[in-house]
């Protein structure tokens, strides 16, 4: 659970984001929506203590992150599996040895045992073929899943996804959806994923929090979005044609 | 005013460094293949270019010399004292400035505009430490280097020196042994080692905070170039002042 008062940040004098306050559920899937531009990955980056909120409160299970000590921010951020918006793979290492890597850096795994989990994971990500390519080597949709992969392979409590699927065919778009989804469940981990995806607000989107100019603008879930009242989320939701068009025809029905 | 700052974040860089070291096993990796990029990598062009600005040295000291009344050894003593004060030192990190400089720059500047060093920070893991103290124990090696680009930049200015026909191999190495002050020699090793302090540093802060994209990352190297060979000058300067005036 991560708990979110009164965050405050700004870049010179333009606010980024402004007074947001919400929670994020463990076991759940908790989307951040919002147009390019909102402050979604700002958000993000305060949450993991990249960025330093200029004011507000962020408590990992109750615990003010701001209060933490260098150890306990360790401690939290080994527990912590982060997929950035590019991959952001290693490109000095194979795609074996990045999602290798938090292994060998926090755990006293054999060499053996940590290929075993490296296989593991990169079979659940569905890449079997790539363990040692380099990152160069790989698609943009093959690196995506490789960041998936070293984001769970230590079996992180609080994960992470900046725009997961930005850039995926649909089909894998939605097997790496529902393998988040999965893992979320299988592990009961607290979630987070910034996306402006539609099709991921619908498959997953347990708990949706819709950021407009850096300001909550609305928040709910799947199920309650295509009833929300407020113009910025229907506006939001029906700039893809297909959500459109679908309206169209229920209106004229 | 914005060098002031500059300065500052240097230093507070450095803090950094030293602070919160990343697991052994993993650093030590890290070293070995430090020493191989930017050590073992850059011998061959520092061979290359020892060896003939050593005999370019010689034969412009040669050439120069027209009075009878001047001894031959003159042009190995010279050799040797350019060599070993300025050229191997200053010269060779200058054009080291140029190629282990801008390498660091880049991929340290690309792996700050891919995320690269967020996913470490995320970890948990203290990316300067990780990305920098690696670099500056592989170039704790660097002074061999500069012992080599010394010993060829000698040899080159002898072989040019006796095939060129300016004098005889003897007047050529007696010249070199003439005179010696082992000091000098104390006081290049010791530049060297600022020198290499320098080269590790400098590009890797201009890399680690740099912001933008691709073609940001080209501009930080061209300045990392820049920076690091003009506070080689200056350290230069300063060093001779304290340790040869
Ligand atoms: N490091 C930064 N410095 C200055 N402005 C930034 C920085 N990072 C993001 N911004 C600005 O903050 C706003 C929100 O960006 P971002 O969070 O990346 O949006 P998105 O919702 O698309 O992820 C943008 O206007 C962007 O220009
Ligand atoms: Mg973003």
């Amino acid at each position: 659970m991560i708990k979110v008062n009164h965050l405050n940040k700004q870049f010179g004098d333009t606010p980024i984001l402004r007074d947001v306050s919400t929670a994020f559920e463990r076991g759940k899937t908790n989307l951040i929506i919002g147009s390019s531009g909102s402050g979604k990955t700002v958000f993000l980056k305060c949450l993991l203590g990249l960025y330093r909120p200029d004011s507000g409160q962020i408590l990992y299970s109750d615990k003010p992150f701001s209060k933490m000590d260098n150890n306990e921010r360790k401690e939290l951020r080994q527990k912590i599996g982060m997929v950035f918006q590019g991959g952001a793979l290693f490109d000095s290492m194979t795609v074996e040895e990045n999602v290798m890597f938090p292994l060998r850096m926090f755990t006293d795994q054999t060499e053996q045992e940590m290929i075993h989990s490296v296989n593991e994971v990169l079979s659940r990500v569905n890449l079997n073929n790539a363990n040692k390519k380099f990152p160069s080597e790989i698609s943009g949709g093959m690196q995506k899943r490789v960041a998936i992969a070293r984001a769970i392979v230590n079996n992180p409590r609080y994960l992470f996804c900046d725009e997961p699927n930005s850039g995926l065919d649909p089909k894998t778009a939605m097997v790496i959806d529902n393998l988040i989804q999965e893992i979320t469940q299988e592990y009961d981990i607290t979630t987070i994923i910034n996306t402006h995806d539609m099709n991921s607000v619908m498959e997953i989107g347990q708990n949706i929090v819709f950021l407009q100019y850096g300001k909550v603008a609305w928040e709910g879930n799947a199920n309650t979005i295509f009833n929300a009242d407020k113009q910025e989320v229907i506006d939001f939701v029906y700039s893809s044609n297909l959500f459109k068009k679908i309206r169209e025809i229920q209106r004229s029905k | 005013m914005k060098h002031f700052t500059e300065i500052g974040a240097y230093f507070l860089m450095l803090g950094q460094v030293f602070k919160r070291p990343t697991k052994r096993s993993v650093l030590k990796e890290l070293i070995l293949k430090e020493v191989e990029e930017l050590i073992l990598n850059s011998l061959g062009i520092v061979v290359f270019i020892s060896f003939f600005v050593g005999g370019v040295v010689s034969i412009q000291t040669a050439l120069n010399i027209n009075n009878p009344l001047i001894p031959d050894l003159l042009v190995g003593f010279a050799t040797r004292q350019s060599v070993i004060l300025e050229f191997a030192p200053t010269f060779i990190s200058i054009i080291m400035a140029g190629k282990i400089g801008s390498f660091i720059t880049s991929s340290i500047g690309s792996m700050r505009v891919t995320e690269q060093i967020d996913a470490l920070e995320v970890m948990g893991i203290n990316s300067l430490n990780y990305l920098v103290f690696p670099k500056i124990i592989a170039l704790l090696f660097y002074p061999f280097v500069i012992g080599i680009a010394m010993f060829l930049g000698i040899f080159g200015g002898w072989i040019a020196t006796v095939y060129g026909g300016f004098s005889s191999s003897a007047a050529f190495i007696e010249g070199v042994q003439s005179k010696f002050i082992p000091f000098h020699l104390i006081y290049a090793f010791i530049k060297s080692f600022v020198f290499a302090f320098i080269l590790a540093t400098v590009p890797s802060f201009k890399g680690y905070y740099m912001t933008g994209g691709a073609l940001e990352v080209g501009k930080a190297s061209t300045a990392a170039f820049v920076w690091t060979s003009v506070i080689i000058i200056i350290a230069n300067y300063v060093i001779t002042i304290l340790l040869l005036s």
